[in-house]
């Protein structure tokens, strides 16, 4: 991340001029300590139990029949057809709500950096659906939204003289999406609008005396400059989103080709008390976190830039 | 087209955006204070004589326990990430050990590792000590899963201490302990509020972990809300009282500190 390395270069300007003697170093790690054995022992001593757990055979319905089964795990995750389809719902769902809520959120950063009267209190409200806990949101969307009877979506649908949609039954995918992408829009939308109002007023004005329109101003002036949000927002995203379970287990229970990797592992582990087969999912999910937080976020980047670096 | 006929249209545009987006807290909030019969009507009505039957049903499903369940899971968690962040990023900052570049991608390594990969084990464990279902466990559990975020904030709030300052007070002999908690600390009290809001956030709004770790004593509200999707009959005023009761405090704490909320939600990168 630049941002780091931005950062890093900025605090060894800041420390240059001293020397740093023996004694100095040791009670730097004596106060760095602390914190990097509790995170060892609460998630880098677990993760590995998680590693040597995939390697056994170990259904707690049955105690007595434990041992180790090499990658039997993952060849029968392979084989038994769950695996990829929950791989594709992960990466399916939490493409659409970054792009939506990227979009979205640069459209309404764009509105709310403009000067109006309220403008703090509509920039309150807008962040609001990202503050409001996901269990509740779900449920709201559930039932006070996407209900067939009570839902507003549908009351709108009858008023208009369309057929009335059960959403989280005949379109599971967009309604986790749609929910997915109601809360993370503030979220990307308050990144994007730190990164607008950093950005040097004198060259917009610059541009605008020079002619260029304001669609050309923001394609190759403002763009560029917010890139450096936009991939915070895209990556802090993705990997929240990767992990998504509440909406999962509250919107469709994983049907309808929605069974996220954290819902498999869910009811794998705590529905079938296959610890084996559930600790090879999350593998799995580690696996598949950091190709995309890696991979795939700097190949869209490069597609992103491509338009906006001369 | 005339210049401020068309901002004003711009603006009519974002606020018509804005409620329309806003709109389902609205209607949460709105639906709680509607009796039952109401709020499950096909046709939803904006004006009622308000009732609290709602809130009453939603307590007399033994709220005000998970409430409580909540309040110390994400306050304990948010003391133990503030408490070890700020040695920690002090270390990452001012007295500086060596290897800053690998502790740092050590922590952000661990932020971004998914709950999936750490959950069985940590239940197994719990299980076998017989401390499943203890609201103190939870709290450690999250209290590690935010480390991570409030160290790299506190580390970027840390970077901006004039260095002169922390020189002056060790020449005047200022011990460690001193020069970070009388000397630093008090001028990075916002990074303080953006650590202790951030896990504040994420601990009160955790559903995974807490529906695995906890059944019924350590219950916090989130897996309280789930609950409810089993329901039958009409329910979507209690749901409401209960949901509305539930964000609150995340709505509150996040509409006042909404500057520390951009800054703790990038990590410290954006200020």
């Amino acid at each position: 991340m630049s941002v780091t390395e931005l950062d890093t270069v900025k605090a060894e300007a800041a420390t240059e001029p001293r020397r740093v003697n023996k004694r100095e170093l040791w009670s730097a790690r004596g106060l760095l300590l602390p914190a990097v054995i509790f995170l060892i022992l609460l998630t880098q001593v677990p993760f590995v139990v998680t590693i040597v757990y995939s390697s056994l055979k170990w259904n707690l319905l049955y105690p007595n029949d434990r041992g180790f089964t090499g990658f039997d795990n993952y060849k029968s995750a392979l084989t038994s057809g769950d695996l990829w389809p929950s791989i594709v719902a992960t990466v399916l769902i939490t493409a659409f709500s970054v792009i939506l809520s990227v979009v979205i959120g640069m459209l309404f950063a764009i509105l709310l950096d403009r000067e109006f009267r309220g403008r703090a209190i509509a920039r309150t409200l807008m962040i609001t659906p990202f503050l409001v806990m996901p269990a509740a949101a779900s449920l709201i969307w559930k039932y006070s939204m996407f209900d067939t009877n009570i839902g507003i979506l549908n009351w709108l649908s009858r008023a208009l003289h369309l057929p009335v949609v059960s959403w989280s039954t005949e379109h599971p995918m967009l309604s986790v999406v749609i929910v997915l992408t109601w809360q993370f829009t503030p979220f990307m939308m308050l990144i994007l609008l730190a990164g607008l109002q950093g950005q040097d007023k004198g060259i917009l004005e610059a541009a605008q005396v020079d002619g260029a329109g304001t669609w050309r101003t923001f394609t190759w002036i403002t763009l560029p400059h917010l890139r450096m949000y936009i991939e915070i927002g895209v990556l802090l995203g993705s990997v929240i989103i990767l992990q998504v379970f509440d909406p999962i287990a509250i919107l469709t229970k994983g049907t309808g080709g929605t069974k996220t990797l954290a819902y498999l592992l869910y009811e794998r582990a705590f529905i079938g008390l296959d610890v084996g087969q559930a600790a090879a999912y999350g593998v799995v999910t580690v696996i598949l976190t950091i190709i995309v937080a890696t991979v795939a976020l700097r190949t869209l980047f490069k597609v992103f830039m491509a338009g906006g670096s001369r | 087209m005339n210049r401020s006929l068309k901002g004003s249209l711009v603006t009519t545009l974002t606020w018509i955006l804005v409620l329309a987006f806003f709109f389902p807290v609205f209607w949460m909030i709105l639906n709680g204070f509607k009796p039952e019969s109401v709020a499950s009507s096909v046709n939803p009505k904006l004006f009622f004589s308000p009732s609290t039957d709602g809130y009453q049903l939603a307590m007399d499903r033994g709220m005000k326990g998970y409430l409580l369940n909540s309040v110390t899971a994400s306050v304990t968690a948010t003391i133990i990430a503030v408490v070890l962040s700020i040695p920690a990023a002090y270390a990452l900052s001012i007295r500086r050990v060596k290897n800053v570049e690998n502790a740092l991608s050590f922590f952000i390594s661990t932020r971004f590792m998914p709950l999936a990969a750490v959950v069985l084990p940590l239940f197994m464990i719990l299980k076998t000590l017989g401390l499943l279902d203890n609201i103190y466990m939870l709290a450690i559990v999250y209290g590690a899963v935010n480390l991570p975020v409030a160290v790299w904030m506190m580390r970027s709030f840390f970077l901006e201490v004039p260095f002169e300052i922390i020189e002056a007070a060790r020449v005047d002999g200022a011990g460690l302990g001193r020069e970070i908690f009388r000397v630093a600390l008090p001028l990075v009290l916002p990074g303080v509020a953006s650590a202790a809001l951030i896990t504040f956030i994420f601990s009160w709004n955790e559903y995974f972990l807490a529906t695995l770790l906890t059944s019924s004593a350590a219950r916090t509200t989130p897996p309280f809300l789930g609950s409810f999707v089993d329901g039958r009959g009409q329910f979507l005023a209690v749901l409401s009282a209960a949901a509305t009761i539930a964000a609150l405090p995340v709505i509150v704490a996040g509409w006042v500190a909404q500057k520390q909320l951009v800054r703790g939600l990038s990590m410290g990168a954006i200020k």
